[in-house]
């Protein structure tokens, strides 16, 4: 067999089972004398719970709640803190809160039972919007103020110096919405009891968080239980904290009944009772001088979190990471809010907290030229952060930043600069722009003081299997990391086995989020491999590495200040679009991306990812519309819900820039996410120039634009 | 209301009894155990449950089986080691369609449907023939690509 290089085209491992119907997702496993398991849930988005009224259960039927929890065990999920319950007791601060679990032999019945419990309630006046949460509607959820969490960032000279110098101030709100992951798989779980060890098969993207989120409940410890990944049909963020809410009550479920008990969510209950990307609301006040240069930023972030803490602090201090673009603005104070609401908890979203502080800087420079008459894409390009720039953090750029090449590209292929002096503002057609980046793996030291990685190579005569922890979910992990391992040992990746993590098998290499896996999981393979191939005929034996972070770096988690990342990717995106000025739908006629992953060590996966992370942020800006009335999801099926088809957006054109990054596997970082991270931003400003009306807020379907248009 | 319903499941005779309005596609999985026939919806819009009913494309989980007596319904097990089948799945397969895969077995019955009654379409016509399969992670582009791969290196074979 010939040996793998890095840049060879090769077949992704796991795209023959697939496409063939043969991969085992969840639904797919059966056990002997399995069960099956229905969520009860809260119908009310505040109150307290006055009584629950169970019909007589058949045989074999049960209804397992907090009362199941073990004297030894606590009623809570462990996910960043404690604060999400396993099971509602006593008050619900959300609709679709857990409260219980039917369980029994046929899913029809659990239906029915299920509609004939009778649970009464004291309501409370809810918190839906951030509005609400801040005016304490109803009192507040958390503390006194309904602040979750807090943070600032500073650069520069104080801004109240900086505002008295300017000569004038631009200021803006924009907001985006809840955002829903929609992948093709729902969440679901089994636990069951293999070799006297509880032991949970679960769509996910984290094995190892859901062990450490769920053994509490039963007084013990994360390796009591046993984790087994399935093939995880799609996850996006939405399986990295939220199977936790599903394989904790099953493990209660587990410890009563001990048998195989299976919990599947239909499109119905995945669609209303799971986490969403965080809406968010974002001030941006900005200090210009009588030429239109800035000064400085004045930033104001809140992000909706729900009642519970979840992911919401780290998705938020990414966000404030982001807060300033790809951007060097002299002089900026950001604060970050989450904010507490009665709202399904929001969680990881492919991007992470970024997008939306993307999105908002991106709109508001944007805004900041036009009404100085400059060309936005010149504008901003103007504030590109190069090597050596100071970060919003205080810390420093330390790799080569390749925007003004990116630019080019993307100008070159899209031709926009002919189109964007000659398509004159609300006539129907526009080309918008957008850079963008975003920070590779968790933030600062995070990797070695948080997350400690390992991996693990084991040889076994000619072949090598990888132990790690890290997951395939759709984004070609298991194909990128065995190319690494290869092309690192000089052998085929068909001698390279790597199978989905059993948390009791492989070490713990952290969670498959913050596009790190490549970059960080992916260099320690690496490191593994070039031991392995130095003592290659010493026979059978394994290497095992821990994450070292590069010296010189220094990272303060207390105060946010430092080098928050080292290596991030970077994009440029182009969008142009055709408004139907009777209809105010918009055509997308072209999508022109460049982005800086450092090197890819695929390409066709990377095609891939860029393709379906621009089109995913397409629809975030436009169609992905999921809206909360009084606490309700509005939009409850992928009917009402609706995201892109095959026929909404054109085929795209895309380019990579070659900047290898030097603590990287062959020079690889992260992309996963950075690729959703811009092109909304371009197709607002494409609509807004098509169209001639300025936007302060996402999604913009048709009737909004129509909304936009009456306001001009 | 029980009945008895024939039907072929990839050739092979069916006979099913029980509710007529029980749905196809849990017929299909769990009483056949073809797995490959997925859920994502139901409710008709996704399409990962698609399945060939007398050579029409539709979406098992809305037909209830009552509706499929004497029909021939082909899955994707029974496609998969078909010469056409191969030529798409291979297709799928180099061309990078896949991802995630859970759309993938429905959209690579999107894809045979539309080549038997379209040998060659056009990326435009390619588009229209999978609208009605929803993938989350791709964003078409390589879908199409792959099923443009599917149909020149078909060539003849779709024709038949």
């Amino acid at each position: 067999m010939p040996a793998t290089g890095i840049n060879d085209r090769i077949v992704r491992v796991d795209a023959a089972a697939k496409a063939r119907g043969e991969a085992k997702y969840a639904c797919d496993y059966t056990f002997p004398d399995m069960l099956y398991a229905y969520m009860i849930r809260s119908s009310i988005p505040r109150g307290t719970i006055d009584s629950i009224d169970m019909p007589n259960l058949p045989e074999g039927y049960y209804f397992i709640s907090a009362k199941d929890i073990p004297p030894e065990g606590k009623n809570e999920l462990w996910m960043i803190a404690k604060d999400w319950r396993c099971f509602a007791d006593g008050d619900v601060r959300f609709v679709g809160e857990t409260i219980g679990l039917l369980v029994g032999p046929d899913r029809n019945m659990l239906k029915y039972l299920s509609e004939h419990i009778e649970i009464k309630y004291t309501e409370m006046e809810p918190a839906i919007s951030i509005n609400d949460a801040i005016a304490l509607k109803g009192g507040p959820i958390v503390g006194s103020d309904n602040v979750m969490c807090q943070l600032f960032v500073e650069k520069g000279k104080p801004m109240e110096e900086v505002f008295r110098e300017a000569d004038s101030v631009f200021e803006e709100t924009i907001e985006t919405g809840f955002q829903e992951h929609v992948h093709l798989e729902t969440n679901a779980a089994i636990a069951t009891i293999e070799d006297g060890k509880y032991t949970i098969y679960a769509s996910a993207q984290c094995p190892f968080y859901i062990s450490k989120a769920v053994a509490g409940l039963l007084g013990l410890e994360q390796k009591d239980i046993v984790i087994k990944q399935t093939t995880t049909g799609g996850a996006f963020g939405g399986k990295e904290h939220f199977p936790d809410v599903l394989c904790g009550p099953l493990l209660v479920a587990e410890y009563k009944i001990r048998k195989p008990i299976k919990l599947i969510f239909d499109r119905e209950e995945d669609m209303l009772y799971s986490v969403k990307r965080h809406p968010s609301k974002i001030t941006l006040k900005t200090a210009l001088d009588k030429d239109g240069n800035i000064l400085g930023i004045d930033g104001l972030v809140y992000y909706n979190g729900g009642p519970y803490l979840s992911g919401t602090y780290v998705v938020l201090q990414r966000g404030v990471f982001h807060a300033n673009g790809v951007y060097d603005i002299p002089n900026t104070y950001v604060k970050g809010i989450g904010i507490a609401t009665n709202t399904f908890p929001s969680d990881a979203f492919r991007g992470f907290g970024a997008p939306q502080t993307l999105f908002a800087i991106e709109t508001h420079m944007e805004h900041i030229a036009k009404k100085f008459g400059f060309d936005p894409a010149e504008y901003k390009s103007r504030y590109f952060l190069k090597k050596d720039s100071e970060t919003i953090t205080n810390g420093h750029i330390i790799e080569r930043v390749m925007l003004p090449e990116m630019l080019e590209k993307v100008a070159t292929a899209s031709d926009y600069w002919r189109k964007s002096k000659e398509y004159k503002t609300g006539e129907g057609r526009g080309i918008g722009i957008s850079f963008y980046n975003h920070g590779g793996a968790f933030t600062g030291n995070g990797e070695q003081a948080i997350i400690k990685a390992h991996a693990r190579l084991v040889k076994t005569g000619d072949r090598v299997r990888i132990e790690v922890g890290s997951t395939e979910m759709g984004q070609g992990f298991q194909t990128t990391l065995r190319k690494i391992a290869a092309a690192t040992l000089g052998i085929s990746i068909e001698q390279i086995d790597y199978d989905n993590p059993d948390t009791s098998k492989v070490p713990d290499s952290g969670p498959t989020a913050a596009s790190r896996s490549t970059m960080i999981v992916g260099r320690l393979v690496q490191r593994c491999g070039e031991e392995m191939k130095e003592r290659w005929n010493e026979g059978d034996f394994s290497v095992e590495k821990e994450y070292e972070h590069p010296e010189g770096h220094p990272w303060n988690q207390e105060t946010f200040r430092g080098d928050a990342y080292l290596g991030y990717g970077w994009g440029c995106a182009a969008v142009e679009v055709e408004a139907d000025k009777l209809t105010n739908e918009i055509k997308v006629v072209g999508i022109w991306s460049c982005h800086d992953i450092g090197h890819a060590i695929d390409e066709l996966i990377v095609h891939g990812q860029v393709n379906g992370g621009i089109v995913q942020s397409l629809g975030y800006a436009s169609m992905e519309k999921m809206e909360n009335r009084k606490g309700y999801f509005k939009q409850t099926s992928m009917s009402d819900y609706v995201i892109p088809t095959s026929m909404d957006f054109p085929k795209q054109e895309w380019s990579l820039v070659e900047n290898p990054y030097e603590w990287g596997p062959f020079g690889a970082k992260g992309m996963g996410e950075l690729v959703f991270n811009g092109a909304d931003a371009a197709y607002i400003d494409a609509v807004e120039r098509a169209l001639g009306i300025t936007v302060h807020k996402i999604p913009m379907p048709p009737e909004d634009i129509e909304e936009a248009l009456d306001a001009e | 209301m029980l009945s008895e319903i024939v039907f072929y499941v990839n050739d092979k005779k069916t006979v099913f009894s029980g509710n007529p309005l029980t749905r196809l596609i849990d017929v299909l999985r769990d009483d056949l155990h073809l797995t490959g026939v997925k859920e994502g919806c139901g409710e008709g819009e996704c399409g990962a449950c698609s399945v060939l009913k007398d050579g029409k494309l539709v979406t098992s989980c809305i037909i209830p089986v009552g509706a499929v007596n004497g029909s021939h319904i082909y899955t994707i097990e029974g496609i998969r080691d078909t010469e056409k089948g191969k030529c798409i799945v291979d297709a799928f397969v180099e061309g990078g369609a896949v991802q995630c895969g859970f759309c993938i077995p429905g959209m690579v019955m999107a894809a045979y449907a539309l080549l038997e009654s379209n040998p060659h379409p056009d990326d435009e016509a390619i588009r229209q023939g999978i609208s009605g399969n929803i993938c989350r992670c791709t964003g078409y582009d390589l879908i199409v690509e792959s099923i443009k791969l599917a149909s020149e290196r078909g060539g003849a074979l779709w024709e038949k």
